[in-house]
């Protein structure tokens, strides 16, 4: 027995002995699940890879996860195994439902903090930080690759069409006025389209006039908000791109980024994109960069004439626990915090946004590329950052804060589908999104109740 | 009559049956009963709280005017698909069995379809009829015919019934093309002697002795309709134009996959389970009294 015992202790202290110095060796690693294909999933990696290199405690390991919404369900799957990465890419309509995981997140501000590491977020652009924070400016998440909506416009298509080709209709009167123009002259086969329908049809709509999405500053101030897409504007508005469908100068370019190909072609001689959707139509639209222009999103001038900043889309970084009740270490903390100190870096953020065609995050980092003559030579590709800057921020433009966004969106484009087809008035349509919206905003408030 | 094996042992046979019976347990069993477990309960989207609702997602998800659309867009989706998947596969079947020239390269060229998968079919069709860079599309609309299935319910409909359907083509032919060659050669050369046509002999002799085969495409085209589409609606229409082309699996794996809404997906694929039951009992207690075998 007391033989047992002593071999026992041995092989303990063997043990100890053995992680003890492996774990001296051993860098402290970090999971970190995305969802960008290639090429950007790519650029990310070397993001990644420059941060791995630039010091030898930590080792984050980047791996693609599919689009947003299968690295959001696989995160989450993940977690309820209790086995979830330690950082996860979420799109920015996956903020309420994250936000909301109390227990499933850790908020960047607490990582900072208790990490030691400090951010200057003063320094982001106001619109990117705003989405991710609380009503209180705490950082929620931490903003990396942001984008927002912008017109693209075929100046060949202009020129034929008697227009100016260096001036872009600045209201959507002179939107319409342009497209009648240009269908009568036969200068493109469709005038107007958009991508993310809902995106840049409503909600950058409801930002610019400062008219709200929905209740208790979009959903900012709580999870019982609900929606307003009732409001004057938004029956306004749809009833332009209806009438506009009939008289044959708007096309509905479908879902998500399926418009994005009618203009890309030279099919379309106006659209409203992603500013992301910049390097396909340099690469893609007949005549390149000398044929495209690039301007603000319309407003109404009825309705207002100072037009406000537009909001952003892309995504953040979430920190998460790895299950319920399972948080993480120290240091783990400690290594996140640093990698976001990395991508902050003016260095970083910028060539990040060079390479992409994404935003820079800070502002700093808009000077630095600014001062390199960068955007002299890019022409239009300070249209997003000045687009966002425009006006003041106000409660109705900093950005959604809905849970289950993703699926009140699908509501909303199913019900402007319905409209667009002749199926039911704008009015109708907007009344039927609303209240399916509004349904869907319950379920969420009472799922998460706590 | 049921042959008898004997087993010496009485605990062989059903060791032999336990790896059979753990797949079932732990593949099929087990996850519909996960499914009955959350259809009853009300959770955020990462299991931290959960409440027991009772039938509560079943009312809404009944009451829910869309799932009503849904219902029917599924109905008229999985008749028209098993149809258009079934007659053609019958008819080429029958020609590549007629003792054509080349009849094995035909046969070779029909099966190759079903190794494309659905969401890559999905995709070629989308290159055939999108309304500005597909070769079917453009053509449609130089044509005069307003053909664009974004926008269009109907032609969205059209779109994925067809691509759907053309999938599984193949997989009948083969099956149908099997069931032809074992028809004994006798008995249709016995009918030739008796001089029937052969549009006579193929509805008095051909399809009464291919009945057990066309009874099982039958249900497998069913349950193929029902689960196994929803790759082509999402690479396709996703549902839309509005929600024209929302079948009740593809809003399944939307509400549960997409909007995380794991109590009312799995209330609806306790609906599915049930309807899927009860179809295939149906077509086992009554049509497979007409089948001969």
């Amino acid at each position: 027995m007391a033989l047992f015992h002593r071999r026992g202790l041995a092989a303990l202290a063997l043990t100890l002995a053995l992680t003890g110095s492996a774990h001296a060796q051993q860098k402290v690693s970090i999971d970190f699940w995305h969802g960008l294909p290639q090429p950007l999933g790519g650029l990310l990696e070397q993001v990644v890879a420059g941060f791995n290199a630039s010091q030898a405690q930590y080792e984050i390991k980047p791996s693609f996860r599919g689009s947003y919404p299968e690295t959001m369900v696989s995160s989450i799957a993940a977690f309820r195994a209790g086995n979830a990465p330690h950082i996860v890419q979420m799109f920015e309509v996956g903020t309420a439902t994250m936000m909301a995981a109390r227990g499933a997140v850790k908020p960047v501000h607490e990582l900072l903090a208790e990490a030691g590491v400090a951010l200057d977020t003063n320094d982001y652009l106001p619109a990117i930080r705003g989405y991710y924070s609380t009503t209180d400016g705490k950082l929620m998440s931490m903003p990396f690759n942001s984008s927002t909506s912008i017109m693209f416009y075929n100046k060949e298509a202009f020129r034929k069409a008697g227009l100016d080709p260096e001036k872009a209709p600045a209201t959507w009167a002179e939107l319409r006025a342009a497209a009648k123009k240009i269908k009568e002259s036969g200068a493109s086969a469709c005038a107007f389209t958009s991508s993310w329908p809902t995106w840049t049809q409503i909600e950058q709509v409801g930002a610019i006039h400062n008219v709200g999405v929905a209740s208790k500053a979009n959903g900012f101030g709580g999870t019982d908000a609900t929606l307003d897409l009732t409001n004057p504007l938004f029956v306004r508005h749809l009833t332009t791109l209806v009438e506009m469908a009939k008289e044959g100068t708007y096309r509905y370019g479908g879902r998500d980024g399926a418009g994005d190909a009618l203009f890309a072609s030279g099919e379309c001689a106006i659209t409203h994109a992603s500013s992301g959707a910049r390097a396909r139509y340099l690469k893609e639209v007949p005549g390149g960069i000398a044929n495209i222009g690039f301007a603000f999103l319309p407003y109404y001038s009825e309705v207002t004439t100072t037009p406000n900043n537009t909001v952003i889309g892309g995504a953040s970084f979430w920190v998460m626990n790895a299950g319920p009740n399972k948080v993480r270490a120290r240091e783990e903390l400690t290594g996140i915090a640093e990698f976001f100190k990395y991508i902050s870096r003016v260095d970083v953020a910028s060539k990040w946004h060079i390479d992409t065609g994404y935003l820079p995050i800070t502002k700093s980092a808009f000077e630095a590329v600014k001062a390199t003559g960068y955007y002299d030579k890019n022409p239009g590709a300070d249209i997003p950052i000045t687009e966002l800057l425009r006006g003041t921020m106000t409660a109705n433009s900093m950005g959604f804060r809905l849970g289950n966004f993703a699926e009140i969106r699908v509501a909303i484009q199913e019900e402007m589908e319905r409209a667009i087809q002749g199926q039911q008035t704008p009015a109708a349509a907007l009344e039927a999104a609303n209240k399916r919206g509004n349904e869907i905003l319950r379920a969420f408030e009472r799922a998460n109740r706590s | 009559m049921h042959k008898r094996v004997i087993f010496n042992n009485r605990l062989l046979p059903y060791l032999l049956l336990l790896p059979q019976m753990m797949i079932t347990l732990v593949f099929f069993f087990w996850p519909a009963f996960e499914a009955i477990r959350q259809s009853v309960l009300l959770q955020d989207a990462f299991g931290l709280r959960s409440e027991f609702v009772g039938f509560e997602n079943f009312a809404h998800i009944l009451s829910d005017p869309n799932y009503l659309t849904a219902m029917g867009v599924t109905i008229v989706f999985s008749t028209t698909v098993t149809l258009l998947a079934m007659v053609p596969a019958l008819l080429l079947a029958v020609l590549a069995d007629s003792g054509i020239r080349g009849a094995s390269l035909y046969k070779t060229l029909l099966i190759w379809p079903y190794a494309v998968a659905p969401a890559v079919a999905a995709v070629l069709w989308l290159f055939m009829a999108h309304p500005s860079i597909g070769i079917i599309g453009k053509a449609l609309n130089a044509a005069g015919i307003a053909w664009n299935y974004q926008i269009n319910g109907g032609q969205a409909l059209t779109l994925v019934i067809l691509a759907s359907a053309w999938k599984q083509i193949s997989y009948n032919f083969l099956f149908f093309l099997a069931g032809l060659q074992s028809i004994p050669k006798s008995v249709i050369e016995a009918a030739k002697i008796d001089g029937a046509r052969p549009v006579r002999r193929f509805f008095t002799i051909i399809l009464p002795l291919l009945s057990p085969t066309t009874f099982f495409l039958l249900v497998v085209n069913l349950v193929y309709a029902f689960f196994d589409t929803f790759g082509v609606i999402d690479a396709l229409t996703k549902g839309g134009p509005g929600t024209s082309t929302v079948t009740l699996i593809y809003r399944v794996y939307i509400d549960g996959n997409h909007n995380l809404n794991l109590g009312s997906s799995s209330a609806q694929s306790v609906i599915l389970m049930v309807i899927v039951i009860a179809l295939t009992a149906i077509q086992f207690r009554f049509i497979e009294k007409k089948v001969h075998y």
